[in-house]
C-alpha cells in the first residue's frame, strides 16, 4: 500500500516537473512546494501514526510483549460472538449500536438547539455589534475546560443534587428521581451541552451568507414564515448544518469520557473499550477496534458529504 | 556491613559539606550538582512531604511523575527508560518481570531487608500465615538473579520490589444511610442496596471485589480468586451483568476521587473503596466506615524497583533513598495517612505513642489523630476501624492479582460494562 502511494507521488512529481519544463503551468512546481509543508505534517502526524496503527492491529500480543505478525486473530476476537449469539446482540455490535443511539439523539437535540440559537443571531439580532455581543456571550461557557463542565452536572442531578431537592420542595415527586444521573439522559444532556456550539457556528455563519433579498422576495411572492423557512433558509443553510453535523457525530463517536462520567461507567462505548484495552497492554486488539471504529466514521462522513458538496459551499 | 555503610554515608555528607564551602574561596573546586530521581508511581503514593524531607535530608531532588495504576506498568514495560524509580503494585510484577525492564534490588545494599514486615516477605503475621490467593508479595518477592526473568522460591539477595506502602482493602459504608449490620463481602450485591452499590471499573481488581461477594454469598467456591479459570470468569460476570441488570449498581468508579465523591454525596451507600478515601469522606465531615468483613481482606501492596538501564550515581542515589525511605520518617509518615510501611519498628521511633497506639494497636485515641499535613482526621477516643495492625492484614484474604487468563478476563468485563 505503501509502494502503491510512493508510485503515485512520484508519477505526480515527475508530471508536475514535466508540465513546468514545457512552461505550460510554470505555477506547478513552486505550488508543490508550498504544500509541501503541510503535506509533511499530514504525512508525520496523520499517516504515519494510522499505518501504525493499521499494521499493529494484525500483531499478536501476550500480557507483557507485542509480537509482529500478520494474523487476523485480533479481528475475529473483537467480532466473537457475533454470530452464534443472533438474534441476540454481540458486545461490539451492542456497544456500537449505543454509540449510535447517543450520536443520533445527541445530532437531534444541537440541531434543534443550533439551529435554533443561530437562526435568532441571524435574522433577529439586526445590528453587527449586538450579534458579535451575544455570539461571544455564546461561547463563555467555552472559557472553561470540557471536564469542568461536565462535572458541574453531577452536583445538579444527583440523587440529593439541587434538581431533586426543587422538584421535592415543589411537590412533584416526593422520593428523587433516579434517572437524571448516571443515565442515558444525563449523556446526552451533557454532550447537548459540550457540543452545541459546534452545531451553531456553522450555521450562523451559513445564514450569515444568505442574501437577504431573498428572503424578502419569499415575503412579496405570499410565502409564510414556515414556507420561508423550509424552502429558503434551510436548503441554503444545509452547508453548515452539514458541517455541524459532521462535528458533533465524530466528536460523540469517539467520546468515552463524557459517556464514561455522567454514565457511571455503566454504559459502554466504543472508546471506553480500547482505553480498556491500551491499559491493560492489548495494543493490538485495541488498534482493531480503533480501524473499525475508523471505517465506521468514514462511512457517516462519506454518507454526509454526498448530501452537499463542501467544496463548492466553503 | 551496615556500620560502614553508614559511615560512609555520613563521610560523604560531611565530604560535600566541607568540598561546598570550599568552593567558595576557591571557586574552581568542581562541586556536583545534585541528583534528581524520577519517581515513576500513581499520585496517591507521592507525598509532597516525603520528596521534601528527602531533598533536605539527603540532598536527592525527587520528581514525581503521577500515573494511574495501570499506566506504572504500562510505562514500565513501554517506556523503561522515562524514570530512575518505579513505586509499582506487586501484583503488576508477573507482566513486568518477564519484560526484562527491572532489574532485582541488591539485599546486600538494602540496610534494613532483614526487617522487612513478614506479610510481605513471607505472607504471615506474627507467624500466622495469611490468605495467599491471587498476586500474594511473598510469592514474587524474590528473583533467581539480578537480571532474572522469573520468580525465585526460595528468599535470594534479589529482591524485586522494596516495599514502600500496602494495606487491606474492604468495603467503605454511610453507617447513617445503612440501617443495618454488615458483616459480610455479600451485602455488596444485596438487593436492599440496589441503586445504592458499587464497584470499581478497573477490571483486575473489580472482579476480585466481586468475587469476595459471590463466595460468601455461597454462590461458589474458586479454587483462587486471584487466578480464575474462564469457567470461574464466565460465572463471575454472568453473576455480575445479572446484578447490573436488576439495578444493582449506582455507578462504577475508576479513581481515588470518583470513590470520594459517590460515597461523600450520598449516591452511593456501599463500595469497594480504599483507604485514604474513606478518610477523604470523613475530613468531608460525612460519616463513613470501614468495614471489617467476616471473609476479610484484599489486601495489596507496592513498592520500589529500579529499572535495568539505571546506573552510577543515580543507582547509587537510589539505594540512599530507599535506605532512608525505611529508615523510619517516611514510614511514620504514610502510617499517619492510614497505611502500613515497610519496617514496622522504624516508623514507631518516630511515632509519638499515642499515634502508634491509634493506627498499630487499635487503641482509642488518647489525643486527637492529626494528618501529616496537620488536618484533624479523628477526635480523641476515636478506633481505627478494623483495629489493629495484626488483626487487619492478618485477616487478609487474597491480594490484588493478575490473572494468567488476564486477556479473557479484560474481554469478558468489557461485556459486563456493555451490558
Amino acid at each position: 500500500m505503501s509502494e502503491a502511494t510512493a508510485d503515485g507521488a512520484r508519477r505526480f512529481f515527475r508530471r508536475a516537473r514535466a508540465k513546468s519544463a514545457t512552461g505550460a503551468e510554470p505555477g506547478a512546481g513552486k505550488a508543490l512546494w508550498q504544500a509541501a509543508p503541510m503535506a509533511l505534517v499530514f504525512f508525520v502526524f496523520f499517516l504515519l501514526p494510522l499505518a501504525v496503527t493499521i499494521i499493529v492491529s494484525f500483531w499478536e500480543f501476550t500480557q507483557y510483549s507485542i509480537e509482529p505478525a500478520l494474523v487476523f486473530q485480533n479481528y475475529t476476537d473483537v467480532f466473537s460472538g457475533c454470530l452464534e449469539e443472533l438474534p441476540g446482540l454481540c458486545v461490539t455490535l451492542a456497544t456500537y449500536l449505543s454509540t449510535l443511539k447517543f450520536c443520533f439523539l445527541v445530532w437531534l437535540t444541537t440541531l434543534l438547539i443550533g439551529f435554533t440559537v443561530a437562526y435568532f443571531l441571524a435574522f433577529h439580532v439586526r445590528t453587527l455589534p449586538v450579534q458579535v455581543a451575544f455570539f461571544l456571550l455564546c461561547t463563555i461557557p467555552f472559557w472553561t475546560s470540557i471536564v469542568i463542565r461536565m462535572i458541574s452536572w453531577i452536583p445538579l442531578l444527583g440523587r440529593n443534587g439541587l434538581v431533586n431537592g426543587f422538584l421535592i420542595d415543589i411537590g412533584v415527586t416526593d422520593t428523587p428521581l433516579e434517572w437524571l444521573l448516571y443515565s442515558d439522559f444525563a449523556v446526552v444532556l451533557a454532550l447537548t451541552h459540550l457540543y452545541a456550539l459546534f452545531m451553531v457556528v456553522p450555521i450562523f455563519n451559513s445564514m450569515m451568507r444568505i442574501d437577504r433579498s431573498l428572503i424578502e422576495a419569499a415575503a412579496d411572492s405570499g410565502a409564510t414564515g414556515v414556507q420561508t423557512l423550509t424552502s429558503v433558509i434551510i436548503p441554503l443553510a444545509k452547508p453548515g448544518i452539514i458541517i455541524g453535523s459532521i462535528f458533533v457525530i465524530t466528536i460523540v463517536m469517539g467520546d468515552f469520557l463524557t459517556i464514561g462520567i455522567m454514565g457511571g461507567q455503566q454504559i459502554a462505548s466504543v472508546g471506553k473499550t480500547i482505553q480498556t484495552q491500551i491499559q491493560y497492554l492489548q495494543f493490538p486488539i485495541a488498534a482493531a477496534n480503533a480501524v473499525l471504529l475508523l471505517i465506521a466514521v468514514t462511512f457517516a462522513i462519506s454518507a454526509l458529504l454526498k448530501m452537499v458538496d463542501i467544496r463548492r459551499e466553503l | 556491613m551496615t556500620k560502614i555503610r553508614a559511615s560512609r554515608r555520613g563521610f560523604l555528607k560531611g565530604a560535600s559539606a566541607a568540598g561546598a564551602a570550599a568552593a567558595f574561596p576557591a571557586p574552581f573546586v568542581h562541586a556536583q550538582e545534585p541528583v534528581t530521581l524520577r519517581y515513576l508511581s500513581t499520585a496517591v503514593n507521592q507525598s509532597p512531604g516525603i520528596a521534601q524531607k528527602a531533598g533536605e535530608e539527603l540532598g536527592i531532588n525527587i520528581e514525581y511523575i503521577a500515573v494511574t495504576t495501570d499506566d506504572v506498568a504500562r510505562r514500565v514495560i513501554t517506556q523503561p527508560n522515562s524514570f530512575d524509580l518505579v513505586d509499582s503494585e506487586y501484583f503488576a510484577l508477573p507482566n513486568l518481570v518477564p519484560s526484562g525492564n527491572l532489574m532485582g534490588m541488591d539485599a546486600s545494599r538494602i540496610e534494613r531487608a532483614d526487617d522487612i514486615a513478614s506479610v510481605i516477605t513471607e505472607g504471615t503475621v506474627n507467624g500466622k500465615e495469611v490468605g495467599l490467593q491471587g498476586t500474594a508479595p511473598a510469592e514474587v518477592f524474590y528473583l533467581e538473579g539480578q537480571n532474572s526473568q522469573s520468580f525465585a522460591t526460595e528468599p535470594t539477595d534479589w529482591i524485586t520490589l522494596i516495599p514502600t506502602t500496602y494495606n487491606a482493602d474492604t468495603l467503605g459504608i454511610r453507617p447513617d444511610l445503612i440501617d443495618k449490620e454488615i458483616s459480610s463481602w455479600a451485602s455488596l450485591l444485596d438487593p436492599d442496596f440496589a441503586g445504592k452499590a458499587s464497584i470499581l471499573n478497573i477490571p483486575s481488581i473489580g472482579i476480585m471485589d466481586a468475587a469476595m461477594a459471590l463466595e460468601a454469598r455461597g454462590d461458589i467456591t474458586y479454587g483462587d480468586k486471584g487466578n480464575m479459570t474462564r469457567e470461574e470468569i464466565d460465572f463471575t460476570i454472568e453473576k455480575l451483568i445479572e446484578a447490573k441488570n436488576a439495578g444493582q449498581f449506582r455507578a462504577f468508579w475508576s479513581n481515588f476521587n470518583e470513590s470520594v465523591n459517590l460515597m461523600a454525596s450520598g449516591e452511593v451507600v456501599i463500595q469497594s473503596m480504599w483507604s485514604p478515601a474513606v478518610t477523604a469522606v470523613r475530613t468531608q465531615g460525612v460519616p463513613c466506615k470501614y468495614q471489617p468483613l467476616q471473609e476479610g481482606y484484599r489486601a495489596w501492596a507496592s513498592g520500589f524497583g529500579l529499572p535495568r538501564t539505571i546506573s552510577d550515581r543515580k543507582l547509587d542515589a537510589a539505594y540512599e533513598f530507599v535506605n532512608w525511605f525505611l529508615s523510619g520518617w517516611a514510614g511514620a509518615h504514610l502510617s499517619r495517612q492510614g497505611y502500613y510501611p515497610a519496617v514496622l519498628d522504624t516508623a514507631k521511633e518516630f511515632m509519638e505513642p499515642y499515634e502508634w497506639a491509634y493506627w498499630y494497636e487499635g487503641k482509642e485515641a488518647e489525643q486527637d489523630i492529626m494528618s501529616p499535613s496537620g488536618d484533624l482526621m479523628e477526635e480523641a477516643g476515636a478506633v481505627r476501624d478494623g483495629g489493629s495492625y495484626e488483626e487487619r492484614m492478618g485477616a487478609v484474604a487474597c491480594w490484588n492479582a493478575v490473572m494468567d487468563e488476564n486477556q479473557y478476563m479484560v474481554r469478558k468485563w468489557n461485556e459486563f460494562i456493555a451490558a
